[in-house]
């Protein structure tokens, strides 16, 4: 069953078009997630899918619900948390799970139920009298999760909920997104770190406001890169990969830390080529050139560029 | 939705528990502007600083000048003792007004010729300068009549004053200004603190993103609205009762009509205010904008075209015609009606209509422009 479907979004303000005619389906209890540079789309998207904003033309329907006709029925199951960590500052812990508990119109045991379920996912049991102000970011955004869901929605919005935090916390964080997918709530959740993108089940890339690539990570890294990743290590990194961006060898240079990964198509031939290019003719010390499996920022990086040379 | 507006309603009076600054603003503002205005402004003109050149310096010129003296209205500064002093008098404000009383003073009355008496008044303040006009005027009246009686009562004919003016002044009995000022005073008060503090309460939700989080909950605008004003109206009420009771103690202003009347006017004026300020908060996104476009368009309008101290009637027909956008206005007729006049509904019941009416517009408008824009 889906929770969600998509069916050629689009939302434009005047003459730009923020999203621009997407369309994806999202299976019940699935980790959905949404990737894009900033500006891409991914929030708008997320509006509308919540019920806050009134696409262009296209429908979607969350829950079974169709996001224009029935956006109050929507906004009933669903939790919305976004990178902000809306909470009421100037309130204390308990304060807050009050306050967006009576927001759903929770009472009784299942409120009392659930207060303790969000004090124990934020670990701040036996400290809901401290001002939310004062807590650590990474508490805070366990807080905001735990407010969100408060209702028990069954599905979830979370719009780049690990900007800004450090990233021990930011792991633990995706552990609790993994077990309440596994209790079978859908969460979809937009984020512009490409590492956790591999903890989601499905992915979709939007660059510009269009649906870019789709599959599960696996499937991106398979699917969309063809041909071999060369990682090299060497001297003056930046200057080499201007260099090498130009051979007619090499197909995309990006720089990861200290190291170039470089895209090519036989690995065998390239690999002596690409030394002798830089030692001989450029003196520029190698030290080392491996073979790696490409991450999800390689398949990314590759898309992106691709794109923008279509476009151009 | 009780449940719903409930939690709204409790967490907004913990918010503002913990907000000093706005809690001093709520309270402290009332105060500051009950003194203000109750004790600053005062049209009354009294104590006027009077100087005298007297050229005479006869017994008649005496009992003139004594008769000036003997009100409250004029305060000797000075004997001026030539003419080319009167200028300096008055250009350096030693005296408002300066009498010259000329040497042939009492040898005219005795023989039956007219006197001219010459008043010099500093005529800056258009207002003040004829209020002096008017008391000496009366003054010399007066004086005239006594010496006029007195002469003829010298000759054996005694008359009496054909006509005599008693004026009996309704509801403001001693033409008191601050009697007429507290009404205008309580809608100004009510109006500024309802605005703002409404404004500021929604737009700090924006400016903090839990405003977004309120939207993509099952909240119904109305829960928002409604739990979210509950506590600044309880607040608004209360002003008005402190500023009631203070107006009583302070300025003797008694409530002469219905209080049950004066608390459902009271609310409908409030409901007005604060849809003003949910119109500042759909407009604002920031809590600086939302502060000074409140005052603005408070304070303002209700001090200076509500008829609060400049009466409506005596303004060019255009701008009594914008006096309407401040709810101020209605409710500062309706309460010089329940608490100086102490009439009924029937006399300002159109003024009632008028403030539902403003707040349904105004309303409405705000629910326009916040769709409008909450899809940018």
């Amino acid at each position: 069953m889906n929770s969600i479907e998509v069916n050629n979004l689009t939302k434009s303000f005047g003459k730009f078009t923020a999203v621009n005619d997407i369309s994806f389906t999202i299976e019940k209890g699935q980790v959905f997630g949404f990737l894009g540079a900033n500006g891409a789309g991914k929030t708008t998207t997320i509006r509308m899918l919540c019920g806050i904003l009134t696409p262009t033309s296209g429908s979607a329907s969350v829950g079974g619900f169709d996001i224009t006709k029935e956006s109050n029925k929507v906004k009933n199951i669903i939790g919305y948390m976004s990178q902000r960590f809306s909470l009421y500052n100037d309130l204390t812990v308990e304060e807050n799970i009050n306050f967006f508990g009576g927001v759903y119109g929770l009472e009784g045991t299942t409120f009392v139920e659930r207060k303790k379920w969000v004090l124990s996912i934020a670990n701040l049991e036996g400290k809901q009298n401290i001002i939310t102000k004062s807590l650590p970011g990474g508490i805070k955004q366990r807080l905001a999760l735990g407010t969100a869901v408060i209702h028990k929605p069954d599905i979830v919005f979370l719009d780049e909920p690990t900007s800004g935090v450090d990233p021990i916390s930011r792991r633990s964080f995706w552990d609790l997104i993994n077990s309440l997918a596994s209790e079978g709530t859908t969460v979809l959740v937009t984020t512009h770190y490409l590492e956790e993108a591999e903890y989601c089940n499905n992915i979709i890339l939007i660059d510009a406001g269009k649906l870019i690539a789709e599959g599960n990570p696996e499937k991106l890294k398979t699917d969309y890169i063809k041909h071999n990743i060369l990682e090299i290590e060497c001297e003056k990194p930046v200057e080499a990969m201007e260099l090498l961006k130009n051979q007619d060898f090499v197909i995309d240079t990006s720089i990861f830390g200290n190291n170039i990964h470089v895209s090519v198509q036989s690995k065998t031939t390239t690999e002596k080529q690409i030394v002798e290019f830089l030692e001989k003719q450029n003196s520029i010390k190698v030290t080392a050139v491996d073979e790696i499996t490409p991450t999800l920022e390689d398949v990314f990086i590759h898309l992106l560029e691709t794109n923008k040379k279509k476009i151009a | 939705m009780l449940r719903r507006i409930s939690a709204i309603v409790k967490k907004e009076v913990r918010q503002l528990k913990r907000d000093i600054r706005l809690l001093f603003v709520m309270f402290f503002f009332p105060v500051f502007l009950l003194m203000i205005f109750g004790y600053a402004i005062n049209f009354d003109v009294k104590h006027i600083k009077l100087a005298i050149l007297d050229n005479d310096k006869s017994i008649m010129s005496r009992d003139f000048i004594n008769s000036l003296l003997n009100s409250e209205y004029f305060d000797l500064v000075n004997y001026i003792e030539g003419y080319s002093e009167v200028d300096s008098y008055l250009d350096e404000k030693i005296a408002h007004c300066v009498v010259v009383i000329p040497n042939d003073f009492s040898k005219k009355i005795y023989s039956g010729q007219v006197v001219q008496i010459q008043y010099l008044i500093d005529g800056v303040d258009a207002n003040t300068a004829a209020i002096i006009r008017n008391y000496v005027t009366l003054a010399t009246l007066l004086y005239n009549k006594n010496i006029l009686s007195m002469m003829l009562t010298g000759q054996g004919i005694y008359v009496s004053t054909p006509v005599s003016l008693e004026p009996q002044f309704w509801f403001n009995p001693d033409l008191n200004t601050t009697k007429f000022l507290i009404p205008g005073l309580i809608a100004v008060i009510l109006i500024v603190t309802a605005v703002i503090t409404v404004a500021l309460s929604f737009v700090r939700e924006k400016e903090r993103g839990t405003m977004e989080q309120l939207n993509v909950s099952s909240l119904s605008s109305i829960e928002l609205i409604l739990g979210k004003t509950f506590p600044f109206v309880i607040i608004a009420l209360i002003n008005a009762g402190f500023i009631l009771l203070a107006g009583y103690i302070l300025f003797g202003v008694e409530v002469k009509g219905s209080l049950i009347l004066l608390f459902i006017t009271t609310l409908v004026f409030i409901s007005a205010s604060t849809s003003i300020g949910i119109f500042v908060s759909v407009i604002a996104d920031s809590q600086q904008f939302a502060f000074s476009l409140a005052t603005f368009l408070s304070l303002l309008p209700s001090v200076i075209l509500s008829g609060f101290i400049f009466p409506i009637d005596s303004m060019p027909i255009i701008i009594q015609i914008i006096t309407n956008v401040t709810p101020a206005k209605f409710f500062i007729e309706i309460l010089r009606a329940i608490v100086l006049r102490g009439v009924g509904l029937t006399a300002f019941w159109e003024e009632v209509i008028y403030l539902i009416i403003y707040t349904i517009i105004l309303m409405s408008l705000s629910t326009l422009i916040n769709k409008k824009r909450a899809q940018i």
